[in-house]
């Protein structure tokens, strides 16, 4: 795969990152800004998530109701995503019409008025945004086990935020968290598509390079201690269908021992790739956890999660439990796998089938434009573009040995949370 | 691997789509794309829930689900390890009117994807162990269903609209109608609903069409199936006389979900694309449109309020939805009908319409940048014979819609007094 990209930082800072790609007359615009609910704190969780949603709410130059109007007239597509670490604005545009996406992301860098009724109004969409949330059974366990896997890290809040702090968050504390981390010096402007690298240059100098940097403010993070016991957790709700999630601290992307896992994951529950946007998935029928759990018919579905952050944040397996079994019996038989994993190592053959999945699901997402985009940017988020372009060289490079001493180290009871929820079946 | 020059992706049209039928009845369609070296398969045998029985509805999506665990040929795990240990994919649905699949492989794996895709189709066995567990995990997707108050109210809005009418009934039945499915309902129907008259082949990727073409008949060329039945016709849709609502209760939600709306053009006729622009301004263009703009942006009622148009071999619906509070849902629905008066009251400005017919022409080509994009949109080409040049005079087409077009279709499908309007919520 090509990966060869145009790489510079502007005087103010703006780390800028181009792919030309001339299969399609389409280029990918994302802008990365380094902050998301990592760098929250208690009273203010989810502020940045609504952040982003008010950075669709106008500036001088592109007023509330200009602005998607603009983009969508062109015949593209945006949006915007926050995370634990990171948000991140995009647009894809037909080739010829992507200066109009520079100069709303340049202008809204550091423009957005955050007008006080458009605040108001937003709070009910975000809090009806939580609500949608809420009706869901594994968004209410998942917040659990989050909380109960972190003491004193930040990734201990869900992205959007507690209730409590949706309803307070005023006008001034939005505006200032947007002026303290929205910056060129914070950010990553990353391109991917039919363009000249040197043009393109010219363009993102021309509409980003006056822009004022300011540093955002030092962060305090507070490491997350060893944790010392199995933790439990127990939901209550709605429903007929039961669900676990069992949730292990797991290494940060830039860990060596994030391969050797992101192998382990794809033996354990099947393969995922990073693609975001389209390319498709691989099914995990051959998994080892699919063939004890499912095929016993003690759950009827699982799937495994590892993300790659900054901080060390948590491999989850998460399965629906069969209507006619209990989570107690599908943990055992899950601890019974995970055991044969600890002693024993994996075949060589089932590395290698692992790596020859995580290589097509990489050419099914290089077909997508947008896809590239989002890499280009999104690995400079934890890492660098370096780790994105040596990531199936890193894969290929596991040993049986390796799984089994990730393995040994993270797989432990003493390091997960397992979180159930309990349907109320009918006594509600 | 296949190296050629890279080239630049243009619209599909007839001078590279690659057509052709084969004698017992299988349609395939080709195109080349070399940029990556992939390729997928999209598809449909002419078959689905409406060849259900009303007290075994669920039927064909059963059928479907149970292809892949286990062939005359190979086990379930056989099945999987031959797609997975590839990186390969392949599933199938039962929808209303087909039986669709869709697959992915890298290039040197299409013959196995395939001679897969033709094994699954004609010699399934249904081992009796899988039909169980199927069985729960249908049962299962059902209790989740129960509970989804988007799923509800969109099930419910479909029971008010399609009174009477096929389309009224889930293609995922209900508990009592999977738990009533034995073994031998999911042979017959194979035995006598599949069958190569009607089935459509679409492959899009780093092939050459003769290559491609060869491929299939190597695997197809062969099956004949002489008791292949042919689906019924459609009935006519009842026409309402006034609203009709209906209340999906769904006990311990926080929020709930609220579908409003009317039948819609079939998707090949003349006034899809009036309706389609149409909506786009009602309840999609920007972030949502009329809708949204109303319910989410003035009002701050819910984080998704927009329109959906759906359209298809027969009638369609075009619904809005959106997700509220429950303390608002009168007061959204107030919103909705008043814009859908508006809406059939007056035409739309004419800087609305070409905001939309730019928005259409130029997410065209977004649209075609992947094989698979390409593919459904050749299996739509395929389906509603909109002709192998249709994407290339697409703009043209687009861009002569007036909005008193607009207006009078509108007008033919939209009745302020005469909507379904379905809640589903605490």
């Amino acid at each position: 795969m090509e990966n060869e990209i145009t790489a510079c930082r502007l005087e103010n800072g703006l780390q800028v990152q181009l792919k030309e790609l001339h299969a399609s007359p389409i280029i990918s615009s994302w802008v990365w800004y380094r902050v998301g609910s990592r760098n929250e704190t208690p009273g203010i969780t989810g502020i940045s998530h609504w952040v982003e949603h008010m950075q669709f709410k106008g500036t001088p130059r592109f007023p509330q109701g200009v602005m998607d109007k603009v983009i969508s007239r062109e015949g593209g597509t945006w949006n915007a995503f926050t995370y634990l670490d990171w948000t991140t604005f995009f647009e894809t545009m037909p080739a010829e019409k992507i200066d109009t996406a520079l100069q709303l992301e340049a202008d809204r860098m550091v423009n957005s008025l955050y007008d006080l009724e458009e605040v108001s109004s937003e709070r009910n969409v975000i809090i009806s945004e939580r609500e949608g949330n809420e009706n869901e059974p594994l968004f209410q366990l998942g917040e659990a086990v989050q909380k109960a896997a972190f003491s004193v890290h930040s990734y201990r809040h869900e992205v959007i935020g507690d209730m409590n702090d949706l309803h307070s968050i005023q006008r001034d504390d939005l505006y200032r968290y947007y002026q303290q981390y929205y910056s060129p010096s914070n950010a990553v402007l990353a391109i991917a598509g039919d363009f000249d690298a040197e043009k393109m240059l010219v363009k993102i100098q021309a509409e980003f390079g006056e822009l004022t940097a300011s540093s955002p403010p030092p962060s305090f993070i507070p490491s997350e201690p060893t944790p010392a016991t199995q933790q439990w957790v127990d939901v209550n709700g709605p429903g007929e269908t039961a669900f676990m999630q069992v949730a292990y601290h797991a290494p940060q992307a830039c860990q060596a021992d994030f391969f050797p896992f992101t192998v382990l994951d794809s033996l354990l529950t099947g393969p995922s790739g990073l693609n975001m946007f389209g390319g498709g998935g691989i099914s995990n029928k051959t998994s080892r956890l699919y063939q004890k759990l499912v095929e016993t018919q003690l759950v009827v579905g699982v799937h495994g999660g590892l993300s790659a952050t900054i901080d060390p944040y948590l491999y989850d397996i998460t399965v629906t439990i069969h209507p006619e079994r209990q989570p107690e019996e599908a943990l055992l038989t899950l601890d019974e796998e995970i055991d044969r994993v600890l002693q024993s190592p994996v075949t060589e053959a089932e590395v290698q089938r692992a790596i020859k999945q995580a290589r097509a699901l990489f050419v099914y997402g290089a077909e997508n434009v947008t896809n590239q985009g989002f890499w280009l940017g999104y690995s400079e988020m934890f890492a660098s573009y370096d780790w994105f372009t040596r990531y199936l060289e890193h894969l290929s490079e596991v040993t049986p040995e390796d799984i089994w001493q990730v393995a040994r180290k993270y797989l432990t009871r003493a390091n997960r949370v397992v979180g159930i929820y309990h349907p109320a079946k009918g006594n509600q | 691997m296949i190296t050629h020059k890279q080239h630049k992706n243009t619209l599909p049209g007839a001078d590279d789509i690659t057509r052709d039928i084969l004698a017992n009845g299988i349609t395939t369609l080709v195109r080349s794309n070399f940029n990556n070296p992939s390729v997928v398969i999209h598809g449909y045998l002419n078959t689905g829930a409406l060849q259900d029985p009303d007290d075994k509805l669920g039927l064909a999506d059963f059928t479907a689900s149970m292809l892949m665990r286990g062939t005359q040929q190979h086990t379930f795990n056989q099945v999987y390890e031959l797609l997975e240990s590839s990186g390969a994919s392949l599933g199938f649905s039962g929808n209303i009117h087909t039986t669709s699949f869709s697959g992915k492989a890298l290039i040197e794996d299409l013959p196995m994807l395939l001679n897969l895709l033709f094994e699954l189709i004609t010699s399934p066995v249904f081992p009796q162990s899988y039909v169980e567990k199927m069985r729960s995990q249908l049962l299962t997707g059902l209790a989740l269903r129960s509970q989804d108050t988007a799923e509800m109210a969109n099930l419910a809005f479909d029971q008010l609209l399609f009174a009477g009418h096929p389309y009224s009934r889930p293609e995922d039945g209900y508990p009592e109608t999977i738990s009533k499915i034995t073994r031998d309902d999911l042979v017959q129907f194979q035995k006598y609903n599949y069958g190569p008259r009607g089935m459509v082949l679409v492959i899009v990727g780093a092939i050459e069409p003769p290559h491609a073409l060869d491929l299939v008949k190597a695997a197809f060329t062969g099956w004949i199936n002489p008791e292949q039945t042919t689906p019924p016709a459609l009935p006519e849709l009842n026409p309402f006389s006034s609203t009709l609502e209906r209340k999906e209760t769904i006990t311990g939600k926080v929020q709930s979900d609220i579908v409003v709306g009317c039948s819609g053009p079939r998707r090949n006729s003349a006034e899809y694309l009036p309706i389609s622009l149409g909506n786009n301004i009602l309840g999609q263009f920007g972030m949502y449109g009329r809708i949204g703009d109303v319910v989410r942006e003035q009002s701050g009622l819910a984080y998704y309020a927009y329109t959906r148009l759906n359209s298809g071999i027969g009638p369609g619906s075009w619904q809005v939805s959106a997700g509220v509070n429950p303390v608002n849902v009168e007061k959204t629905i107030a919103l909705v009908q008043e814009e859908l008066a508006r809406f059939v009251r007056q035409p739309v400005k004419v800087e609305e319409l070409q905001d939309s017919q730019a928005n259409f022409i130029g997410r065209l080509p977004l649209s075609m940048e992947s094989n698979a994009g390409v593919a459904s949109a050749l299996v739509s080409l395929e389906r509603y014979q909109l002709g192998l040049d249709y994407l290339r005079g697409y703009a043209d087409k687009v861009k002569a819609v007036t909005p008193s077009e607009i207006l009078e279709a509108g007008q033919r499908f939209l009745d302020p007094h005469k909507l379904a309007i379905a809640v589903a919520g605490p």
